[in-house]
């Protein structure tokens, strides 16, 4: 099967392995990602202010690049990316108003855009498509009692309307856990926000953050995190640099993308999964 | 003053799409809130400034910009008050008259070299004009 496909620009760059592990395990899985020509970038937030038509081009040109290639559905790994180009697809497919505003500003496109784009996070097309049943029985490696916590951030999530699962008692990384033979710790803080993009200007209160939401997944016994954002990754992993010292009692955890975990599982090779480009090194699948 | 208060939650509401006066102050915002220790002014009573007219008092709270649009008090307030979109209206007041809140040289050669840019680009389009 082959699905259209909008990496967007982290994952080209400090989140390259969160593209390969995810290309790897899904060709294991009879899927192949098929990667957009001319996107550009999502403008990695949503725009929230009513009269702010402008940013909300940025995700509908590549929307317009999917129609493009005559399909109909488009394929996102990062959160943000996702639920940017998932809640622009809603503006526009419900604002005939804005809609026409929007195409008229963007004449030289092709195509009059109506929101007819499916826009589809990985994990729910792992979950509703491909089907957690289907994965488990390609697993070739044993974790041998690996714990782990797994971390959603805040945009797979949330507001509702773009949310992949409930948003205050999700369960689809839970479930791809424990098909690829990991066992999930029940974690409190999974939907609970990082600190995003205040990691800029104000990464003590990241730090802090972190500081609870590693903590936290310690106390339950977890290994590691797996997370499907590339920013949460980001002040979780490299962030744990300023955590240790600001709090002298911290210990370090490993946090990995869900998709590295699934490549591990289905056989993909270490070398291709990208354990290195990570702050903490994620040693117990290092071995 | 009563006039001019109302213009100003005209402004808030217009900008944000949500009807301010539906907040009842419960505070289950706040108490959701990842980042509200280190809030001056809790989002809940932000909403109140803006209720009352006090447009200044609420734009120099550092609430609006710590504010991640993390969007928990979002689903969470009973009243379908989506704070995260009256956060933005604030900040647009400010940004709109071409102030930025984030210093760009500020930030080290260091840190800019170990930053995803989906850091830098969000950062940016929220605090910067």
């Amino acid at each position: 099967m082959k699905i259209s496909y909008y990496p967007g620009c982290t994952l080209k760059t400090t989140a390259k392995n969160f593209e390969d592990s995810a290309i790897a395990a899904l060709m294991r899985l009879g899927v192949e990602l098929a990667e957009l020509p001319r996107w550009n970038c999502c403008g990695t937030v949503y725009s929230l202010a009513s009269d702010d038509l402008i940013h909300k081009l940025a995700p509908i040109r590549n929307l317009i690049r999917v129609k493009e290639q005559k399909q109909s559905r488009v394929l996102t790994l990062c959160a943000m990316c996702y639920n940017t180009l998932k809640r622009a697809n809603i503006f526009i497919r419900e604002d005939s108003e804005s809609r026409d505003k929007m195409n008229d500003f963007m004449y030289r496109e092709e195509i009059d855009y109506k929101g007819d784009v499916e826009v589809l996070h990985l994990l729910e097309f792992l979950r509703d498509e491909i089907k957690f049943d289907q994965i488990a029985k390609k697993v070739k490696h044993k974790f041998n009692g690996l714990k782990v916590a797994p971390y959603y951030g805040c945009l797979l999530l949330r507001p509702k309307e773009a949310a992949i699962d409930n948003p205050e008692n999700p369960t689809v990384l839970e479930n791809l856990l424990n098909s690829i033979g990991i066992e999930p710790v029940d974690f409190p803080y999974r939907n609970e926000c990082c600190g995003a993009y205040q990691t800029v200007n104000e990464p003590d209160l990241v730090a802090d953050r972190i500081y609870k939401i590693v903590n936290y997944a310690k106390g339950l016994g977890a290994d590691m995190i797996a997370t499907s954002c590339p920013l949460c990754q980001f002040n979780l992993d490299r962030r744990q640099e300023l955590v240790q010292r600001r709090f002298a009692d911290f210990e370090e955890m490993p946090v990995v993308y869900f998709t590295q975990l699934m490549g591990m599982a289905l056989g993909v090779d270490k070398k291709t999964l990208g354990f290195n480009s990570h702050y903490i090194k994620p040693t117990p699948l290092c071995k | 003053m009563v006039n001019q208060s109302s213009k100003i939650i005209d402004k808030v509401s217009e900008l944000s799409e949500q009807n301010l006066y539906a907040c009842y102050q419960c505070g289950r915002c706040s108490a959701g809130c990842p980042a509200v220790s280190i809030m001056d002014t809790l989002p809940n009573q932000v909403i109140r400034l803006v209720q009352l007219g006090m447009l200044d008092d609420a734009l120099q709270t550092n609430t609006i910009w710590i504010c991640a649009s993390c969007f928990t008090c979002t689903v969470r307030c009973p009243k379908g008050v989506d704070l995260a979109k009256v956060m933005e209206a604030l900040r647009q007041i400010i940004l709109r008259k071409n102030e930025d809140y984030v210093e760009i040289k500020g930030i080290s050669e260091e840190e800019m070299s170990i930053l995803p840019q989906i850091a830098l680009v969000s950062n940016f389009r929220k605090q910067t004009a």
